[in-house]
């Protein structure tokens, strides 16, 4: 897998923060999970993280350390390590959509194109969805409300910003529209996090909006 | 500047009494012999700072003091992860704190790991040039900080300190998003850049 289209430095940023709202946090963890070179970038922002925390004065503390057991069986064994996909979802993925990709339980939006929406917690007001897109099927043009970051986890697609292939991740802004094209002979699956809803262009698109909940 | 800006800046903190290379050390007597000492000089150093974290990040005395306590006692089980090649205490602290944040404060699931819990080994002694590159690199991150426009500065808090989105800080400091972002990126590059013949 060569990732070419990586997120922009501030989401990054933000990611490292634990200030992203939760649909664009999952989306970054992913690709992160996915990409040796955004878990480099990550580690150093930890570290800029933690100049920040190191600076904060601190306030005292009423209680004292709790008491922990004195048996050394208890610290030090960490976690057990996240689960290793059998299948064809990223790491990250696996306790929200198990490990096949194909088990997924998708819902027809429109001919040649399916979603599965992934719930988040209470409160979060962004939404995360798998988008897969038939071979040589096309989302409808759209512009966006507010930010999208899209990451594709199976085959590709293009549009007028490029190729997109597994791994990369499109991190657009507010005032780009793109209308993109799933690969001719794989098709394409896609991991999105929107926070405002898509403006699908043309009326015919706009027609079925509501009926796909986009 | 924005009056709930209060992050010192490096010149006038208050500095970490214990270095790091004791707090590695700490960390190093946690996962292997569950030292108890240890545990209680590691709580002392970083449970007032985490209270603080915590209150920044909106929450009220009560529950960030509740909060620092986990935070430690989460170090105390998880000891065994701490990878000292890769990160220090200080920054592996932090993402503990960070992602309990997310799940107490926000309620919200964390999807980033904690460094080194996934795809490294747990730690093993470590040699006297990767301490001293660990040193360089943190007194350059400080520098590159510290040097920031107040601009970039200001935005880079907000996001680590209060933990705000980039459209919350657009809307604390009214701001077009394209704004924040862009000062975002720009202090990315230069910290990368003070970085850049460090391995």
């Amino acid at each position: 897998m060569k990732i070419t289209h990586h997120p922009e430095p501030e989401s990054l940023m933000s990611c490292s923060a634990g200030s992203m709202p939760e649909a664009f946090a999952a989306v970054m963890a992913t690709h992160i999970s996915m990409c040796p070179c955004c878990r480099k970038d990550l580690s150093i922002l930890e570290h800029v993280g933690a100049a920040l925390f190191d600076s904060l004065v601190p306030t005292s503390v009423v209680r004292p350390a709790p008491v922990i057991g004195l048996r050394a069986s208890e610290a030090g064994t960490g976690e057990v390590t996240p689960a290793t996909s059998r299948g064809d979802v990223p790491s990250a993925l696996l306790p929200v959509i198990g490990e096949f990709l194909n088990d997924v339980p998708w819902t027809r939006l429109s001919p040649g194109v399916w979603q599965h929406q992934i719930a988040l917690s209470d409160g979060d007001r962004g939404d995360l969805r798998l988008i897969k897109v038939s071979p040589g099927y096309a989302l409808p043009e759209h512009g966006h409300s507010g930010s999208e970051i899209t990451l594709v986890l199976r085959g590709s697609y293009r549009d007028a910003t490029g190729v997109y292939r597994t791994g990369d991740v499109a991190d657009l802004s507010e005032e780009v529209e793109h209308a993109p094209l799933a690969d001719a002979v794989e098709g394409c699956i896609c991991l999105i996090a929107t926070d405002g809803k898509l403006k699908f262009k043309s009326r015919i698109a706009r027609f079925v909006q509501p009926l796909f909940g986009l | 500047m924005s009056p709930h800006l209060t992050v010192a800046r490096p010149d006038g903190r208050a500095r970490n009494p214990l270095g790091p290379k004791l707090m590695a050390d700490f960390l190093q007597r946690i996962a292997e012999r569950g030292d108890v000492e240890a545990f209680r000089k590691l709580f002392q150093a970083y449970a007032p700072r985490v209270k603080s974290y915590m209150m920044r990040q909106g929450a009220d005395a009560n529950t960030a003091e509740e909060l620092a306590q986990e935070t430690l006692l989460t170090v105390w089980r998880k000891a065994g992860l701490y990878s000292g090649e890769k990160g220090s205490a200080t920054t592996w602290i932090f993402t503990i704190a960070r992602n309990l944040r997310i799940d107490r404060l926000r309620r919200e699931l964390t999807w980033l790991p904690l460094p080194d819990g996934h795809d490294e080994e747990p730690s093993a002694d470590k040699l006297p040039d990767e301490l001293l590159a660990e040193q360089e690199r943190k007194v350059r991150v400080q520098a590159a900080l510290a040097a920031l426009p107040a601009d970039q500065h200001e935005v880079v808090a907000l996001s680590y300190i209060e933990g705000l989105s980039h459209s919350e800080i657009a809307g604390r400091l009214g701001l077009p998003l394209g704004t924040v972002k862009s000062r975002m990126r720009l202090a990315y590059h230069k910290i990368r850049e003070s970085l850049e013949d460090l391995k």
